[in-house]
């Protein structure tokens, strides 16, 4: 028979053998690793109009979430408060500090300040903050330790499969309504069991069907 | 008819498979030629024809991507219009090429050889053409990964309680199992297109796709061997792929649809309808080819017999359909069945029963059945007939259920259309291709038939004596 291939294409076969899986299981493994949204959305850090510590406000100071993002028990979204709450105490509190003339800026011209949205869903994930504090999911399950943040990140990957952990399974996730905006409550340390929580009228079951959040 | 001893075909005196005595060399001479002779003409203009097709599948593919699937007729209550018709269309299409290669070869039809690798290439490039359907038809196409149960960040599954799903599966294991029996089977003539190539490109990509087959015994037995495993495993696949295909429709509870029947019934009309598309095609490239002393007379009655069968299969659950509809004593169903008759859709209908049930009648009739011209054209309404078969499910049960607030009239667009001519653009551009680059005939197998391949050719079989031909004419000669 007539030779028609190189003695070198004896390889080929042992060659396609061992690499083809090698370059199977590197694209698997570069899929779930870099596609996923533990890789592409965590660590979000937008830089920010005014440089604005969660870190000074929420946690050295103390201040409760809800006093800017006062509408998350009553509404869908967490509002992003207006210049005027910042000038509640901003009117006495650092009046000259140069890093805050846009904040002034924005109060005297009446505009709103450009904030950069960390935390996002998509449109067709239909998310309520107001259920979700009533049923006692604390700002942290999703938010991480906003309070020791002086630049807010994204630190949960706020994927659909974070959701469905949750709802499929949601008490280590629960705390006692008073407590929901409460960053150093540990449900070790309380030795809580929403079973037995006198305030709860009734049990947490989130929905798991498709039009529960695709509406 | 009791047919007397004299009547029945001799075994050892069985007219060939194979007409004009031709020896191995000018067998494979004459199936090799349309491959390395000149590009004939008529394939010239016909492919052009095909890719103009493929042309206008690619432009209307391209812009229901951009647009969605609004281009298509399809609105409430019609939601599956004539892209689920198509995909049933072809998938139903394939059956016969994997009946002829698998269930043929497990029964020993030794005619077989000579149509298989025709019909089997047939099966594929049909295959490919419904799998284009339900791909397109999801409208964000980008999406189409969700069908596949890939692990995922959305921990989000298939649903495998629907049909839809186990269509899924069911084709692509089809595709997969045709394509390896296909192949497989391919490998020995690809080594003898190799051997035979005069360019270096030729001998490459035969010998590259051979994979170095050099027909010792050794190969031969694992070919044999391979073979036969595969055709056991395709073998169940023309009962199930379609029946799973049924299971679209039969899974629901539209009136029409919702009914046992379904399974076999559709199988028999996939059968029903390869057939038509086999002969179809047959027809054309043996004369086009001058392969009449392969392709002979005798294959096409056989197949024109089967499509006869499987026709009056088809056309007995036409009317087991209506009868079922009046003794379940369900209005709706009744409704639905006389209405496919009276209503208006029934100009589909009566093109269906037509095509499928009475024009097959003919082929009770040798000479119709060896008549190329009129089998040509039979083949030609068995076609038509078994896509209206699928549109007159779709149409009737789903623009007339049980709410009258919700009736409509379904008609399709210019895009509807375009999709279906453009699918047969795709179809019959590989067809051609096939035609023109590989043998489509099987090579070696047809030699295993040719009378000269037979242990005892030559020798003068005893007529009187019972055991002639089974004892060896020396070992006689020593008594």
């Amino acid at each position: 028979m007539a030779v028609i291939f190189p003695s070198w294409t004896n390889k080929l076969p042992h060659a396609i053998g061992v690499g083809l899986p090698v370059v199977a299981l590197a694209a698997i493994a570069g899929v779930w690793y870099f596609f996923s949204p533990e890789f592409t959305d965590v660590g979000y850090r937008p830089k920010q109009p005014i440089a604005y510590s969660h870190k000074v406000h929420a946690g050295d100071l103390g201040l409760d979430c809800r006093f800017c993002h006062n509408t998350i028990e009553r509404g869908f979204y967490a509002a992003v408060p207006p210049a005027e709450t910042c000038m509640l105490c901003h009117t006495t509190v650092r009046k000259e500090r140069p890093t805050l003339t846009p904040l002034r800026l924005a109060f005297k011209q009446d505009k709103p300040i450009k904030w950069v949205r960390v935390h996002m869903l998509p449109d067709y994930a239909f998310f309520n903050h107001r259920v979700h504090l009533a049923a006692g999911v604390g700002c942290i399950s999703c938010h991480g330790r906003v309070d020791t943040m002086d630049v807010v990140e994204q630190k949960k990957s706020l994927s659909m499969g974070f959701c469905l952990d949750c709802h499929r399974n949601p008490t280590p996730n629960l705390r006692p309504v008073s407590q929901i905006t409460n960053m150093r409550w540990d449900a070790k340390i309380a030795n809580y069991d929403p079973k037995t929580d006198p305030h709860r009228k009734r049990t947490v079951e989130p929905p798991l069907h498709c039009s529960g959040c695709h509406r | 008819m009791v047919q007397s001893v004299e009547q029945i075909e001799r075994v050892d005196r069985r007219v060939p498979l194979v007409l004009g005595g031709k020896s191995f060399h000018e067998v494979t001479e004459a199936i090799a030629a349309p491959i390395e002779g000149r590009t004939p003409k008529l394939w010239w203009i016909i492919f052009s024809a095909a890719v103009t097709l493929l042309g206008i599948l690619v432009a209307s593919t391209g812009y229901l991507f951009y647009e969605g699937t609004g281009i298509w007729g399809l609105n409430n209550p019609a939601g599956w219009g004539w892209a689920i018709v198509n995909f049933v269309f072809w998938v139903g299409i394939g059956h016969a090429g994997t009946l002829i290669s698998a269930i043929l070869f497990l029964f020993r039809q030794k005619w077989r050889t000579s149509i298989n690798r025709f019909a089997e290439a047939m099966t594929l490039f049909a295959v490919a053409c419904a799998l284009l359907f339900p791909t397109i038809h999801v409208g964000r196409v980008w999406l189409l990964y969700y069908v596949f149960p890939i692990p995922n960040q959305m921990q989000m599954w298939p649903q495998f309680r629907s049909p839809l799903l186990w269509d899924v599966f069911a084709v692509t294991i089809y595709g997969t199992v045709s394509l390896l029996f296909w192949y497989v089977g391919l490998i020995p003539d690809l080594a003898t297109m190799r051997d035979r190539a005069k360019s270096a490109l030729g001998r490459m990509l035969y010998g590259f796709f051979s994979l170095g087959w050099r027909g010792s015994n050794r190969h031969w037995q694992h070919y044999e061997v391979a073979y036969l495993i595969l055709a056991g495993l395709a073998t169940p696949l023309v009962l199930s792929v379609h029946s799973i295909v049924s299971f679209d429709f039969a899974t629901s509870v539209i009136p029409g649809w919702h009914t046992t029947i379904f399974p076999p019934y559709f199988v028999a009309g996939a059968i029903f309808s390869g057939f038509g598309m086999v002969l179809t095609l047959m027809i054309i490239a043996r004369w086009a080819f001058k392969l009449e002393h392969i392709m002979t007379m005798r294959h096409l009655e056989n197949m024109a017999k089967i499509t006869l069968l499987t026709g009056t299969m088809v056309g007995y659950a036409y009317g087991i359909e209506f009868f079922i509809a009046w003794y379940s004593g369900n209005q709706f169903e009744q409704f639905t069945f006389i209405s496919r008759m009276f209503g208006p859709y029934s100009w589909a209908y009566w093109t269906m029963v037509s095509c499928n049930v009475f024009i097959p009648q003919l082929l009770w009739f040798r000479k119709i059945r060896t008549n190329v011209k009129v089998l040509f054209v039979i083949s030609i309404f068995v076609n038509i007939g078994m896509w209206f078969e699928r549109f007159v499910i779709v149409a009737t049960s789903l623009t007339r259920d049980f709410l009258p607030s919700s009736w409509a009239y379904y008609s399709p667009t210019i895009w509807d259309v375009a999709a279906l001519v453009g699918s047969f653009g795709l179809f019959f551009t590989l067809f051609l291709l096939f035609l023109r680059f590989l043998p489509m005939i099987a090579v070696a197998e047809i030699k295993g038939v040719l009378p000269q391949a037979n242990p005892h050719h030559g020798h003068t079989p005893h007529a009187e004596e019972s055991h002639a031909g089974a004892t060896p004419a020396p070992a006689e000669a020593k008594e």
